[in-house]
Protein backbone atom coordinates (compact mmCIF):
# COMPACT_ATOMS: atom_id res chain seq x y z
CA UNK A 1 0.00 0.00 0.00
CA UNK A 2 2.60 2.54 1.07
CA UNK A 3 4.81 1.54 -1.83
CA UNK A 4 2.21 2.49 -4.41
CA UNK A 5 1.60 5.82 -2.74
CA UNK A 6 5.31 6.55 -2.72
CA UNK A 7 5.85 5.77 -6.36
CA UNK A 8 2.84 7.87 -7.30
CA UNK A 9 4.30 10.79 -5.33
CA UNK A 10 7.60 10.39 -7.07
CA UNK A 11 6.13 10.37 -10.57
CA UNK A 12 4.07 13.46 -9.90
CA UNK A 13 7.06 15.22 -8.34
CA UNK A 14 9.17 14.30 -11.34
CA UNK A 15 6.49 15.73 -13.60
CA UNK A 16 6.64 19.10 -11.86
CA UNK A 17 10.36 19.46 -11.12
CA UNK A 18 12.88 19.77 -13.94
CA UNK A 19 15.39 16.92 -14.07
CA UNK A 20 18.24 17.67 -11.72
CA UNK A 21 21.56 18.66 -13.16
CA UNK A 22 24.84 17.02 -12.29
CA UNK A 23 26.03 13.44 -12.32
CA UNK A 24 25.60 12.94 -8.59
CA UNK A 25 22.01 14.14 -8.61
CA UNK A 26 21.16 11.95 -11.59
CA UNK A 27 22.66 8.99 -9.77
CA UNK A 28 20.58 9.86 -6.71
CA UNK A 29 17.41 9.96 -8.84
CA UNK A 30 18.28 6.59 -10.30
CA UNK A 31 18.64 5.08 -6.84
CA UNK A 32 15.23 6.38 -5.81
CA UNK A 33 13.45 5.23 -8.94
CA UNK A 34 15.01 1.81 -9.10
CA UNK A 35 15.15 0.25 -5.64
CA UNK A 36 16.95 -2.78 -7.06
CA UNK A 37 19.91 -0.58 -8.05
CA UNK A 38 19.93 0.92 -4.56
CA UNK A 39 19.86 -2.56 -3.09
CA UNK A 40 22.79 -3.63 -5.25
CA UNK A 41 24.79 -0.58 -4.20
CA UNK A 42 24.05 -1.24 -0.53
CA UNK A 43 24.62 -4.97 -0.55
CA UNK A 44 27.49 -5.16 -3.01
CA UNK A 45 30.44 -4.23 -0.78
CA UNK A 46 29.49 -6.28 2.31
CA UNK A 47 28.57 -9.30 0.21
CA UNK A 48 31.77 -9.10 -1.79
CA UNK A 49 33.81 -8.87 1.41
CA UNK A 50 32.07 -11.62 3.33
CA UNK A 51 31.63 -13.79 0.26
CA UNK A 52 35.23 -13.62 -0.87
CA UNK A 53 37.16 -13.23 2.36
CA UNK A 54 35.05 -15.39 4.60
CA UNK A 55 33.16 -17.95 2.57
CA UNK A 56 36.16 -18.27 0.26
CA UNK A 57 38.38 -19.11 3.21
CA UNK A 58 35.88 -21.59 4.60
CA UNK A 59 35.72 -23.29 1.22
CA UNK A 60 39.52 -23.41 1.08
CA UNK A 61 39.54 -25.01 4.52
CA UNK A 62 36.92 -27.58 3.59
CA UNK A 63 38.83 -28.46 0.43
CA UNK A 64 42.01 -29.06 2.43
CA UNK A 65 40.28 -31.64 4.63
CA UNK A 66 39.82 -33.89 1.57
CA UNK A 67 43.56 -33.90 0.86
CA UNK A 68 45.93 -36.09 2.78
CA UNK A 69 49.49 -35.97 3.97
CA UNK A 70 52.24 -38.23 2.70
CA UNK A 71 53.65 -40.05 5.73
CA UNK A 72 57.14 -40.30 4.27
CA UNK A 73 57.76 -36.88 2.80
CA UNK A 74 55.37 -34.94 5.08
CA UNK A 75 54.07 -33.07 2.05
CA UNK A 76 50.43 -32.54 1.25
CA UNK A 77 49.09 -34.75 -1.55
CA UNK A 78 46.53 -32.83 -3.57
CA UNK A 79 44.25 -35.75 -4.31
CA UNK A 80 40.71 -36.06 -3.10
CA UNK A 81 40.45 -38.73 -0.43
CA UNK A 82 38.55 -39.56 2.73
CA UNK A 83 41.65 -40.95 4.39
CA UNK A 84 42.12 -37.88 6.60
CA UNK A 85 38.59 -38.19 7.93
CA UNK A 86 39.34 -41.83 8.70
CA UNK A 87 42.20 -40.69 10.91
CA UNK A 88 39.72 -38.87 13.13
CA UNK A 89 38.53 -42.28 14.29
CA UNK A 90 41.90 -43.37 15.63
CA UNK A 91 41.50 -43.94 19.38
CA UNK A 92 43.76 -41.01 20.27
CA UNK A 93 41.78 -38.58 18.12
CA UNK A 94 38.45 -40.00 19.20
CA UNK A 95 39.54 -39.45 22.81
CA UNK A 96 40.13 -35.79 22.06
CA UNK A 97 36.69 -35.39 20.52
CA UNK A 98 34.89 -37.17 23.38
CA UNK A 99 36.84 -35.21 26.01
CA UNK A 100 35.95 -31.90 24.36
CA UNK A 101 32.28 -32.86 24.07
CA UNK A 102 32.07 -33.88 27.72
CA UNK A 103 33.73 -30.64 28.79
CA UNK A 104 31.40 -28.55 26.60
CA UNK A 105 28.35 -30.34 27.98
CA UNK A 106 29.34 -29.95 31.64
CA UNK A 107 30.33 -26.31 31.14
CA UNK A 108 26.94 -25.64 29.55
CA UNK A 109 25.01 -27.27 32.41
CA UNK A 110 27.05 -25.47 35.08
CA UNK A 111 26.69 -22.10 33.35
CA UNK A 112 22.93 -22.55 33.13
CA UNK A 113 22.73 -23.26 36.86
CA UNK A 114 24.91 -20.31 37.88
CA UNK A 115 23.29 -17.97 35.35
CA UNK A 116 19.68 -18.65 36.30
CA UNK A 117 19.46 -16.68 39.57
CA UNK A 118 21.24 -13.68 38.04
CA UNK A 119 19.03 -13.69 34.95
CA UNK A 120 15.85 -14.25 36.94
CA UNK A 121 16.58 -11.53 39.47
CA UNK A 122 17.53 -9.06 36.74
CA UNK A 123 14.45 -9.91 34.68
CA UNK A 124 11.83 -9.92 37.40
CA UNK A 125 12.91 -7.94 40.42
CA UNK A 126 15.53 -5.39 39.32
CA UNK A 127 14.02 -2.03 38.40
CA UNK A 128 15.42 1.33 37.36
CA UNK A 129 18.96 1.84 38.50
CA UNK A 130 19.32 -1.74 39.70
CA UNK A 131 18.37 -2.94 36.26
CA UNK A 132 21.15 -0.85 34.69
CA UNK A 133 23.51 -2.08 37.40
CA UNK A 134 22.78 -5.72 36.59
CA UNK A 135 23.00 -5.08 32.88
CA UNK A 136 26.42 -3.44 33.13
CA UNK A 137 27.41 -6.03 35.72
CA UNK A 138 27.01 -8.69 33.04
CA UNK A 139 28.19 -6.57 30.11
CA UNK A 140 31.54 -5.44 31.54
CA UNK A 141 32.86 -8.95 32.26
CA UNK A 142 31.49 -10.11 28.91
CA UNK A 143 33.44 -7.49 27.02
CA UNK A 144 36.58 -7.24 29.09
CA UNK A 145 39.64 -8.87 27.67
CA UNK A 146 39.43 -12.64 27.29
CA UNK A 147 43.13 -13.12 27.97
CA UNK A 148 43.05 -10.93 31.05
CA UNK A 149 40.22 -13.06 32.42
CA UNK A 150 42.17 -16.24 31.77
CA UNK A 151 45.22 -14.65 33.33
CA UNK A 152 43.25 -13.67 36.41
CA UNK A 153 42.33 -17.33 36.89
CA UNK A 154 45.93 -18.35 36.53
CA UNK A 155 46.60 -16.07 39.48
CA UNK A 156 43.65 -17.45 41.43
CA UNK A 157 44.30 -21.13 40.83
CA UNK A 158 48.09 -21.08 41.23
CA UNK A 159 49.44 -23.25 44.03
CA UNK A 160 50.59 -20.16 45.94
CA UNK A 161 47.49 -18.20 44.88
CA UNK A 162 44.47 -16.78 46.62
CA UNK A 163 42.26 -19.87 46.49
CA UNK A 164 44.74 -22.14 48.24
CA UNK A 165 45.34 -19.36 50.74
CA UNK A 166 41.61 -19.03 51.41
CA UNK A 167 41.17 -22.79 51.85
CA UNK A 168 44.08 -22.82 54.29
CA UNK A 169 42.69 -19.83 56.22
CA UNK A 170 39.35 -21.50 56.93
CA UNK A 171 40.99 -24.87 57.55
CA UNK A 172 39.55 -26.64 54.53
CA UNK A 173 42.90 -27.69 53.07
CA UNK A 174 42.06 -31.41 53.46
CA UNK A 175 38.97 -30.87 51.29
CA UNK A 176 41.03 -29.26 48.53
CA UNK A 177 43.62 -32.02 48.71
CA UNK A 178 40.91 -34.68 48.58
CA UNK A 179 39.36 -33.06 45.51
CA UNK A 180 42.73 -32.79 43.80
CA UNK A 181 43.53 -36.43 44.48
CA UNK A 182 40.46 -37.61 42.53
CA UNK A 183 41.84 -39.42 39.48
CA UNK A 184 41.33 -37.90 36.00
CA UNK A 185 39.77 -34.58 37.06
CA UNK A 186 42.31 -33.84 39.82
CA UNK A 187 45.97 -32.99 39.51
CA UNK A 188 48.99 -31.45 41.12
CA UNK A 189 47.29 -28.12 41.66
CA UNK A 190 44.03 -26.62 40.47
CA UNK A 191 45.77 -24.80 37.63
CA UNK A 192 46.88 -28.05 35.99
CA UNK A 193 43.65 -30.03 36.49
CA UNK A 194 40.41 -30.45 34.55
CA UNK A 195 38.61 -28.80 37.45
CA UNK A 196 40.63 -25.66 36.75
CA UNK A 197 39.88 -25.78 33.03
CA UNK A 198 36.21 -26.29 33.80
CA UNK A 199 36.06 -23.35 36.24
CA UNK A 200 37.68 -20.99 33.76
CA UNK A 201 35.37 -22.08 30.93
CA UNK A 202 32.31 -21.50 33.12
CA UNK A 203 33.61 -18.11 34.20
CA UNK A 204 34.50 -16.88 30.72
CA UNK A 205 31.29 -17.99 28.98
CA UNK A 206 28.83 -17.29 31.80
CA UNK A 207 27.69 -13.86 30.49
CA UNK A 208 26.77 -15.46 27.15
CA UNK A 209 24.33 -17.65 29.04
CA UNK A 210 22.90 -14.88 31.23
CA UNK A 211 21.86 -12.49 28.45
CA UNK A 212 19.57 -14.74 26.36
CA UNK A 213 18.21 -16.34 29.54
CA UNK A 214 17.29 -12.93 30.90
CA UNK A 215 15.67 -11.99 27.59
CA UNK A 216 13.52 -15.13 27.72
CA UNK A 217 12.60 -14.66 31.39
CA UNK A 218 11.55 -11.08 30.78
CA UNK A 219 8.90 -12.35 28.39
CA UNK A 220 7.33 -14.64 31.00
CA UNK A 221 4.25 -12.78 32.28
CA UNK A 222 4.33 -12.36 36.05
CA UNK A 223 0.59 -13.06 36.12
CA UNK A 224 1.25 -16.67 35.13
CA UNK A 225 3.52 -17.14 38.14
CA UNK A 226 0.95 -15.53 40.41
CA UNK A 227 -1.79 -17.72 38.97
CA UNK A 228 0.32 -20.78 39.65
CA UNK A 229 0.78 -19.67 43.25
CA UNK A 230 -2.94 -18.91 43.57
CA UNK A 231 -3.74 -22.44 42.47
CA UNK A 232 -1.75 -23.69 45.43
CA UNK A 233 1.63 -24.47 43.87
CA UNK A 234 4.60 -24.02 46.18
CA UNK A 235 7.46 -21.94 44.70
CA UNK A 236 9.47 -25.01 43.71
CA UNK A 237 6.49 -26.38 41.77
CA UNK A 238 5.97 -23.05 40.01
CA UNK A 239 9.64 -23.04 39.13
CA UNK A 240 9.55 -26.55 37.72
CA UNK A 241 6.21 -26.54 35.92
CA UNK A 242 5.75 -22.92 34.84
CA UNK A 243 8.94 -20.89 34.86
CA UNK A 244 11.49 -23.39 33.53
CA UNK A 245 9.44 -24.61 30.56
CA UNK A 246 8.78 -21.01 29.53
CA UNK A 247 12.43 -20.03 30.00
CA UNK A 248 13.77 -23.06 28.15
CA UNK A 249 14.21 -21.39 24.73
CA UNK A 250 16.46 -18.80 26.39
CA UNK A 251 18.49 -21.51 28.09
CA UNK A 252 18.91 -23.32 24.79
CA UNK A 253 19.90 -20.08 23.07
CA UNK A 254 22.53 -19.43 25.72
CA UNK A 255 23.77 -22.99 25.52
CA UNK A 256 24.50 -22.49 21.82
CA UNK A 257 27.18 -19.98 22.84
CA UNK A 258 28.64 -21.86 25.80
CA UNK A 259 28.73 -25.11 23.84
CA UNK A 260 30.16 -23.73 20.63
CA UNK A 261 32.72 -21.52 22.34
CA UNK A 262 33.98 -24.40 24.49
CA UNK A 263 34.23 -26.70 21.47
CA UNK A 264 36.48 -24.30 19.60
CA UNK A 265 38.64 -22.85 22.34
CA UNK A 266 42.30 -23.79 22.47
CA UNK A 267 43.80 -21.13 24.70
CA UNK A 268 42.12 -21.89 28.02
CA UNK A 269 43.08 -25.61 28.13
CA UNK A 270 46.57 -24.67 27.01
CA UNK A 271 47.11 -22.22 29.85
CA UNK A 272 45.04 -23.82 32.59
CA UNK A 273 44.69 -27.57 32.46
CA UNK A 274 46.44 -30.86 32.06
CA UNK A 275 48.52 -31.73 29.01
CA UNK A 276 45.73 -33.76 27.42
CA UNK A 277 44.44 -32.09 24.27
CA UNK A 278 41.09 -30.61 23.31
CA UNK A 279 39.84 -30.24 19.72
CA UNK A 280 41.07 -26.67 19.44
CA UNK A 281 44.55 -27.58 20.64
CA UNK A 282 44.67 -30.53 18.26
CA UNK A 283 43.79 -28.24 15.36
CA UNK A 284 46.43 -25.77 16.41
CA UNK A 285 49.11 -28.43 16.86
CA UNK A 286 48.38 -30.12 13.54
CA UNK A 287 48.43 -26.98 11.48
CA UNK A 288 51.45 -25.52 13.27
CA UNK A 289 54.46 -27.61 14.14
CA UNK A 290 53.18 -30.84 12.58
CA UNK A 291 52.26 -29.12 9.33
CA UNK A 292 49.40 -31.57 8.82
CA UNK A 293 46.88 -29.06 7.52
CA UNK A 294 44.50 -31.70 6.10
CA UNK A 295 44.04 -33.34 9.51
CA UNK A 296 43.69 -29.93 11.18
CA UNK A 297 41.01 -29.04 8.64
CA UNK A 298 39.20 -32.35 9.22
CA UNK A 299 39.29 -31.65 12.97
CA UNK A 300 37.61 -28.26 12.50
CA UNK A 301 34.82 -29.92 10.58
CA UNK A 302 33.89 -31.83 13.79
CA UNK A 303 32.67 -28.78 15.77
CA UNK A 304 30.98 -27.41 12.65
CA UNK A 305 28.99 -30.61 12.18
CA UNK A 306 28.18 -30.87 15.89
CA UNK A 307 27.06 -27.23 15.97
CA UNK A 308 25.01 -27.82 12.82
CA UNK A 309 22.99 -30.52 14.56
CA UNK A 310 22.83 -28.45 17.73
CA UNK A 311 21.50 -25.41 15.90
CA UNK A 312 18.98 -27.53 14.03
CA UNK A 313 17.69 -28.92 17.32
CA UNK A 314 17.70 -25.48 18.91
CA UNK A 315 15.70 -24.01 16.05
CA UNK A 316 13.06 -26.67 16.52
CA UNK A 317 12.80 -25.68 20.19
CA UNK A 318 12.27 -22.05 19.24
CA UNK A 319 15.57 -20.89 20.68
CA UNK A 320 16.20 -18.34 17.94
CA UNK A 321 13.31 -16.17 19.05
CA UNK A 322 15.12 -15.74 22.37
CA UNK A 323 18.35 -14.47 20.84
CA UNK B 1 4.63 -6.01 34.75
CA UNK B 2 4.73 -7.62 38.17
CA UNK B 3 2.23 -6.23 40.62
CA UNK B 4 3.47 -4.03 43.45
CA UNK B 5 2.95 -6.46 46.29
CA UNK B 6 5.12 -9.02 44.58
CA UNK B 7 8.30 -7.05 43.96
CA UNK B 8 10.36 -8.39 46.86
CA UNK B 9 12.71 -11.15 45.88
CA UNK B 10 13.19 -14.25 48.03
CA UNK B 11 16.37 -14.07 50.09
CA UNK B 12 17.93 -17.15 48.52
CA UNK B 13 17.49 -15.77 45.02
CA UNK B 14 19.04 -12.46 46.05
CA UNK B 15 22.08 -14.16 47.54
CA UNK B 16 22.56 -16.39 44.49
CA UNK B 17 22.25 -13.42 42.12
CA UNK B 18 24.67 -11.23 44.04
CA UNK B 19 27.03 -14.19 44.46
CA UNK B 20 26.95 -14.74 40.71
CA UNK B 21 27.81 -11.11 40.04
CA UNK B 22 30.69 -11.27 42.52
CA UNK B 23 31.94 -14.41 40.78
CA UNK B 24 31.99 -12.39 37.56
CA UNK B 25 33.80 -9.38 38.97
CA UNK B 26 36.21 -10.44 41.73
CA UNK B 27 38.72 -12.13 39.38
CA UNK B 28 39.03 -8.93 37.36
CA UNK B 29 39.50 -6.84 40.50
CA UNK B 30 42.24 -9.23 41.61
CA UNK B 31 44.30 -8.14 38.58
CA UNK B 32 44.33 -4.60 39.99
CA UNK B 33 45.87 -5.80 43.23
CA UNK B 34 48.52 -7.87 41.48
CA UNK B 35 49.64 -4.87 39.41
CA UNK B 36 51.08 -3.36 42.59
CA UNK B 37 52.74 -6.41 44.12
CA UNK B 38 56.43 -6.51 44.94
CA UNK B 39 56.62 -10.25 44.28
CA UNK B 40 58.43 -11.02 41.02
CA UNK B 41 58.78 -14.76 40.70
CA UNK B 42 55.45 -16.28 41.67
CA UNK B 43 51.73 -15.50 41.99
CA UNK B 44 51.94 -15.39 45.77
CA UNK B 45 48.88 -14.29 47.74
CA UNK B 46 48.65 -12.17 49.83
CA UNK B 47 51.22 -9.91 48.13
CA UNK B 48 54.26 -9.41 50.36
CA UNK B 49 54.27 -5.66 49.66
CA UNK B 50 53.06 -2.96 47.32
CA UNK B 51 55.03 -0.84 44.90
CA UNK B 52 54.54 1.46 41.92
CA UNK B 53 57.85 0.38 40.43
CA UNK B 54 56.35 -1.89 37.73
CA UNK B 55 54.43 0.93 36.11
CA UNK B 56 57.74 2.65 35.38
CA UNK B 57 59.33 -0.57 34.12
CA UNK B 58 56.38 -1.22 31.82
CA UNK B 59 56.47 2.35 30.54
CA UNK B 60 60.07 1.84 29.40
CA UNK B 61 59.46 -1.43 27.58
CA UNK B 62 59.55 -0.83 23.81
CA UNK B 63 57.95 -4.20 22.99
CA UNK B 64 54.83 -3.27 24.97
CA UNK B 65 54.56 0.05 23.14
CA UNK B 66 55.01 -1.59 19.73
CA UNK B 67 52.31 -4.16 20.49
CA UNK B 68 49.97 -1.46 21.77
CA UNK B 69 50.57 0.69 18.70
CA UNK B 70 49.88 -2.20 16.33
CA UNK B 71 46.72 -3.15 18.23
CA UNK B 72 45.40 0.40 18.05
CA UNK B 73 46.15 0.63 14.32
CA UNK B 74 44.49 -2.70 13.56
CA UNK B 75 41.45 -1.89 15.70
CA UNK B 76 41.01 1.56 14.13
CA UNK B 77 41.21 0.39 10.52
CA UNK B 78 39.05 -2.71 11.13
CA UNK B 79 36.46 -0.53 12.84
CA UNK B 80 36.25 1.84 9.87
CA UNK B 81 35.80 -1.06 7.45
CA UNK B 82 33.24 -2.69 9.74
CA UNK B 83 31.23 0.55 10.05
CA UNK B 84 31.05 0.98 6.27
CA UNK B 85 30.16 -2.65 5.51
CA UNK B 86 27.91 -3.14 8.53
CA UNK B 87 25.81 -0.03 7.96
CA UNK B 88 25.41 -0.74 4.23
CA UNK B 89 24.26 -4.23 5.01
CA UNK B 90 21.91 -3.04 7.76
CA UNK B 91 20.38 -0.42 5.45
CA UNK B 92 19.66 -3.07 2.83
CA UNK B 93 18.20 -5.61 5.24
CA UNK B 94 16.12 -3.16 7.27
CA UNK B 95 14.66 -1.23 4.34
CA UNK B 96 13.62 -3.85 1.86
CA UNK B 97 12.36 -7.34 1.32
CA UNK B 98 14.32 -9.41 -1.12
CA UNK B 99 15.22 -12.96 -1.92
CA UNK B 100 17.90 -14.30 0.41
CA UNK B 101 17.44 -11.68 3.12
CA UNK B 102 17.59 -14.27 5.91
CA UNK B 103 20.70 -15.78 4.36
CA UNK B 104 22.44 -12.43 4.55
CA UNK B 105 21.78 -12.00 8.26
CA UNK B 106 23.15 -15.49 8.75
CA UNK B 107 26.23 -14.73 6.64
CA UNK B 108 26.98 -11.63 8.73
CA UNK B 109 26.60 -13.50 12.02
CA UNK B 110 28.48 -16.62 10.94
CA UNK B 111 32.05 -15.34 11.54
CA UNK B 112 31.16 -14.83 15.18
CA UNK B 113 28.85 -17.83 15.62
CA UNK B 114 31.41 -20.37 14.47
CA UNK B 115 34.29 -20.96 16.88
CA UNK B 116 37.09 -18.46 16.31
CA UNK B 117 39.58 -21.19 15.57
CA UNK B 118 37.61 -22.09 12.44
CA UNK B 119 37.61 -18.52 11.14
CA UNK B 120 41.30 -18.34 11.98
CA UNK B 121 42.45 -21.52 10.34
CA UNK B 122 40.17 -20.91 7.33
CA UNK B 123 41.81 -17.53 6.74
CA UNK B 124 45.24 -19.01 7.27
CA UNK B 125 44.74 -21.79 4.77
CA UNK B 126 43.32 -19.27 2.29
CA UNK B 127 46.41 -17.07 2.75
CA UNK B 128 48.72 -20.00 2.23
CA UNK B 129 46.82 -21.21 -0.85
CA UNK B 130 46.88 -17.70 -2.27
CA UNK B 131 50.49 -17.16 -1.15
CA UNK B 132 49.63 -13.91 0.59
CA UNK B 133 52.43 -12.83 2.96
CA UNK B 134 51.42 -12.15 6.57
CA UNK B 135 51.31 -8.49 7.52
CA UNK B 136 49.24 -6.01 9.45
CA UNK B 137 46.74 -6.20 6.60
CA UNK B 138 46.12 -9.92 6.99
CA UNK B 139 45.27 -9.27 10.65
CA UNK B 140 42.89 -6.49 9.60
CA UNK B 141 41.26 -8.74 7.01
CA UNK B 142 40.29 -11.18 9.77
CA UNK B 143 39.27 -8.56 12.32
CA UNK B 144 37.06 -6.57 9.95
CA UNK B 145 35.23 -9.76 8.99
CA UNK B 146 33.99 -10.51 12.49
CA UNK B 147 33.57 -6.84 13.50
CA UNK B 148 30.91 -6.27 10.82
CA UNK B 149 28.33 -8.09 12.91
CA UNK B 150 28.41 -5.74 15.92
CA UNK B 151 27.96 -2.64 13.77
CA UNK B 152 25.27 -4.44 11.79
CA UNK B 153 23.33 -5.43 14.92
CA UNK B 154 23.32 -1.90 16.29
CA UNK B 155 22.49 -0.26 12.96
CA UNK B 156 19.71 -2.68 12.05
CA UNK B 157 17.96 -2.09 15.37
CA UNK B 158 18.14 1.68 14.88
CA UNK B 159 16.95 1.52 11.28
CA UNK B 160 13.89 -0.40 12.42
CA UNK B 161 13.04 2.34 14.90
CA UNK B 162 13.58 5.18 12.43
CA UNK B 163 10.41 5.99 10.55
CA UNK B 164 10.55 5.58 6.78
CA UNK B 165 8.26 8.57 6.34
CA UNK B 166 11.11 10.87 7.43
CA UNK B 167 13.06 9.85 4.37
CA UNK B 168 10.05 10.16 2.10
CA UNK B 169 9.29 13.61 3.51
CA UNK B 170 12.85 14.71 2.83
CA UNK B 171 12.61 13.52 -0.76
CA UNK B 172 9.22 15.18 -1.22
CA UNK B 173 10.72 18.45 -0.10
CA UNK B 174 13.21 18.24 -2.92
CA UNK B 175 16.32 16.79 -1.29
CA UNK B 176 18.21 14.31 -3.39
CA UNK B 177 19.36 10.97 -2.04
CA UNK B 178 22.72 12.20 -0.83
CA UNK B 179 21.25 15.23 0.90
CA UNK B 180 18.75 12.94 2.62
CA UNK B 181 21.57 10.63 3.64
CA UNK B 182 23.56 13.51 5.08
CA UNK B 183 20.80 15.48 6.80
CA UNK B 184 18.22 12.83 7.71
CA UNK B 185 19.61 9.32 7.79
CA UNK B 186 23.05 9.87 9.29
CA UNK B 187 21.89 12.07 12.19
CA UNK B 188 19.29 9.42 13.00
CA UNK B 189 21.57 6.41 13.00
CA UNK B 190 24.74 8.25 14.03
CA UNK B 191 24.82 7.24 17.69
CA UNK B 192 24.03 3.63 16.81
CA UNK B 193 26.94 3.58 14.39
CA UNK B 194 29.18 5.18 16.99
CA UNK B 195 28.15 2.61 19.59
CA UNK B 196 28.64 -0.24 17.14
CA UNK B 197 32.00 1.19 16.16
CA UNK B 198 33.12 1.38 19.79
CA UNK B 199 32.17 -2.22 20.38
CA UNK B 200 33.89 -3.27 17.16
CA UNK B 201 36.98 -1.44 18.37
CA UNK B 202 36.89 -3.20 21.73
CA UNK B 203 36.32 -6.55 20.03
CA UNK B 204 39.25 -6.09 17.67
CA UNK B 205 41.53 -4.67 20.36
CA UNK B 206 40.97 -7.79 22.45
CA UNK B 207 40.90 -10.52 19.80
CA UNK B 208 43.50 -13.26 20.09
CA UNK B 209 42.23 -16.54 18.63
CA UNK B 210 41.83 -15.46 15.02
CA UNK B 211 44.88 -13.21 15.28
CA UNK B 212 47.25 -16.05 16.17
CA UNK B 213 46.45 -17.51 12.75
CA UNK B 214 46.53 -14.34 10.68
CA UNK B 215 49.59 -12.64 12.17
CA UNK B 216 53.12 -13.44 11.09
CA UNK B 217 55.92 -11.91 13.13
CA UNK B 218 53.84 -8.98 14.35
CA UNK B 219 52.52 -9.07 17.89
CA UNK B 220 49.32 -7.28 18.82
CA UNK B 221 48.84 -6.61 22.52
CA UNK B 222 46.78 -9.80 23.10
CA UNK B 223 49.40 -11.86 21.23
CA UNK B 224 52.06 -10.30 23.42
CA UNK B 225 50.04 -11.24 26.51
CA UNK B 226 49.50 -14.77 25.27
CA UNK B 227 53.25 -15.23 24.85
CA UNK B 228 53.80 -13.93 28.38
CA UNK B 229 51.18 -16.35 29.68
CA UNK B 230 52.72 -19.35 27.98
CA UNK B 231 56.35 -18.41 28.67
CA UNK B 232 56.43 -15.81 31.47
CA UNK B 233 59.43 -13.49 31.31
CA UNK B 234 58.61 -10.67 33.66
CA UNK B 235 55.37 -11.40 35.47
CA UNK B 236 54.86 -7.97 37.09
CA UNK B 237 54.94 -6.29 33.67
CA UNK B 238 52.19 -8.65 32.49
CA UNK B 239 50.16 -7.70 35.57
CA UNK B 240 50.41 -4.00 34.76
CA UNK B 241 49.57 -4.52 31.08
CA UNK B 242 46.56 -6.66 32.06
CA UNK B 243 45.25 -3.90 34.30
CA UNK B 244 45.69 -1.25 31.61
CA UNK B 245 43.91 -3.45 29.06
CA UNK B 246 40.92 -3.81 31.40
CA UNK B 247 40.70 -0.05 31.90
CA UNK B 248 41.09 0.69 28.18
CA UNK B 249 38.33 -1.73 27.12
CA UNK B 250 35.88 -0.52 29.80
CA UNK B 251 35.70 2.96 28.29
CA UNK B 252 34.22 2.03 24.88
CA UNK B 253 31.79 -0.42 26.53
CA UNK B 254 30.45 2.22 28.89
CA UNK B 255 30.33 4.72 26.01
CA UNK B 256 28.38 2.33 23.81
CA UNK B 257 25.99 1.64 26.68
CA UNK B 258 25.19 5.30 27.24
CA UNK B 259 24.72 5.91 23.51
CA UNK B 260 22.18 3.13 23.03
CA UNK B 261 20.49 2.77 26.40
CA UNK B 262 17.20 4.50 25.46
CA UNK B 263 15.10 1.94 23.72
CA UNK B 264 17.22 -0.68 22.11
CA UNK B 265 19.24 -2.74 24.47
CA UNK B 266 21.32 -4.35 21.80
CA UNK B 267 24.68 -2.76 22.27
CA UNK B 268 26.64 -5.83 23.13
CA UNK B 269 24.57 -8.62 21.72
CA UNK B 270 26.21 -11.35 19.75
CA UNK B 271 29.80 -10.56 20.56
Amino acid sequence: MSATITSATVTSAAAILPPRAGLLARFSDLLWRRPSVLLAVLLGPPLLWLGIVYLGSLAALLAQSFFSIDEFSGLIRYQLTLKTYGELFHPANLDIIVRTLLMAASVTVASAIVAFPIAYYAARYARGRWKAFFYLGVMLPLWSSYLVKVYAWKLILAKEGILTWAFAKVGLMPVLDAVLSIPVIGGNSLSVSYIGTFLVFVYVWLPYMILPMQAALERVPASLLEASADQGAVPSQTLRHVLLPLALPGVVAGSIFTFSLTLGDYIIPQIIGSSRLFIGQAVYAHQGTAGNIPLAAAFTVVPVVIMGFYLWGAKRMGAFDAL
Amino acid sequence: MPSERNTKAPMGLKIAAVGGLLFLHLPILLIFVYAFTTEEKSYQWPPPGFTLKWFGVTWNRPDVWEALYLSLQVAAISTVIAIVLGSLCAAAVARSQFFGREAISLLVILPIALPGIITGIALRSAFSLGEIPYSMWTIILGHATFCVVVVYNNAVARFRRTSASLIEASMDLGANGFQTLRHIILPNIGTALLAGGMLAFALSFDEVIVTTFTAGQQATLPIWMLEELVRPRQRPVTNVVAMVVVLVTFLPILGAYYLTRDGDRIAGQGK
